[in-house]
């Protein structure tokens, strides 16, 4: 349900770019999705195929690919850096908690395909 | 012959547009002097109960108004307009499970004094996902977490713990029933967020009302005084 809002706004920002580019059907979009964005890839692919061919103009038979980044996080005190997902947001190095996300967290349209008319 | 493919590269989050929304609608806001607090949590937590207890604590202090946002009914904007007596609208999302910037923006229109009022909130669709990733347009979010839940929710959702500043752990009066564990909860919290301010209340019992009561107006108060 979740994974379908999403989709819902890819389809939109996508068909505002094929508009102004004159595309007539785009036929691929890549996305970049962060491991604890909270997006599970499973479930955008899902509802994708659904979404596409009834919500959209220029994208009926496009295709979905996902490609995942890993989380990191930084120290602030010890600054290093450490895999999110196994220790959240205390350093496993020094226990601070002055810590920040860096990557992990995109939900991100990269590019789209579209087919070339000329 | 075969179809050339052309790429477009775009390199835009899929919650920018959103985001936007959000900011020009926060700036818009600002200028009128509304505050606007969204509020989250899952189905059954006590979202109602707790605004309506909160609402009767402030409502001869500022101006208040609630949007009520649900998949479907009215019963949440009527409860709230009943028991309080304060402007009460019920916004449908339509199916979806959370509210972006633009539904918002037009519940806001729809109420009927907007420039009078100092605080509007926000009761977001009962969802621990979805809400936590669309910004409503709001100066800030709290997050309820009730006791029947269980302690290990910010373990689960985390970013539905990280997007808010005050998590109000609610139904403390049934704790001798349960498994939950303050102590553990507020450590998973601060893993999450340690920047946010936990208050224990017990709404239907009006326990720690008036501590969630000064929290709203300290941050009324504050950001009116840095505008």
């Amino acid at each position: 349900m979740h994974e379908l809002g999403i989709v819902f706004h890819i389809i939109k920002q996508v068909e505002e770019v094929a508009n102004k580019n004159s595309v007539k059907e785009v036929t691929k979009v890549v996305l970049e999705i962060g491991e604890v964005s909270g997006v599970v890839p499973k479930y955008l692919h899902d509802c994708w195929k659904w979404a596409v061919e009834n919500r959209s103009e220029h994208m009926k038979n496009c295709a979905l690919e996902v490609i995942s980044l890993k989380a990191t996080s930084y120290c602030k005190d010890c600054e290093r850096m450490y895999d999110t997902v196994k220790s959240g947001r205390i350093c496993p190095y020094c226990q601070s908690k002055n810590t920040y996300l860096v990557t992990g967290n995109e939900v991100s349209i990269k590019h789209i395909e579209v087919k070339d008319e000329n | 012959m075969e179809d050339k493919v052309k790429i477009i590269e775009i390199k835009k989050s899929v919650f920018a547009a959103n985001e936007k929304t959000a900011d020009d609608l926060r700036e818009e806001l600002k200028q009128k002097g509304v505050f606007l607090l969204n509020v989250m949590s899952s189905p059954g937590s006590g979202k109602t109960t707790t605004l309506v207890e909160l609402i009767n604590a402030l409502k001869d202090k500022i101006k208040i108004a609630v949007m009520e946002a649900d998949i479907d009914s009215d019963v949440d904007a009527l409860t709230v307009a009943k028991k309080t007596g304060v402007q009460s609208i019920q916004l449908h999302t339509g199916g979806m499970c959370h509210l972006d910037a633009e539904m918002t923006s037009q519940g806001l229109n729809g109420l009927s004094n907007l420039d009078d009022l100092d605080l509007v909130i926000l009761e977001n669709v009962g969802n621990l996902v979805c809400p936590a990733e669309f910004d409503t347009g709001a100066v800030t979010s709290l997050t309820i977490l009730s006791v029947p839940e269980g302690d290990d929710k910010p373990l689960k959702y985390p970013l539905m713990y990280q997007v808010c500043s005050l998590v109000v752990i609610n139904k403390i009066d049934v704790l001798p029933y349960f498994t939950f564990d303050v102590a553990k909860c507020k450590e998973n919290i601060k893993m999450r967020n340690p920047n946010a301010e936990v208050i224990e209340i017990s709404a239907l019992k009006k326990e720690g009302i008036d501590k969630l009561a000064d929290w709203v107006l300290k941050q009324v108060k504050n950001w009116k005084e840095n505008k």
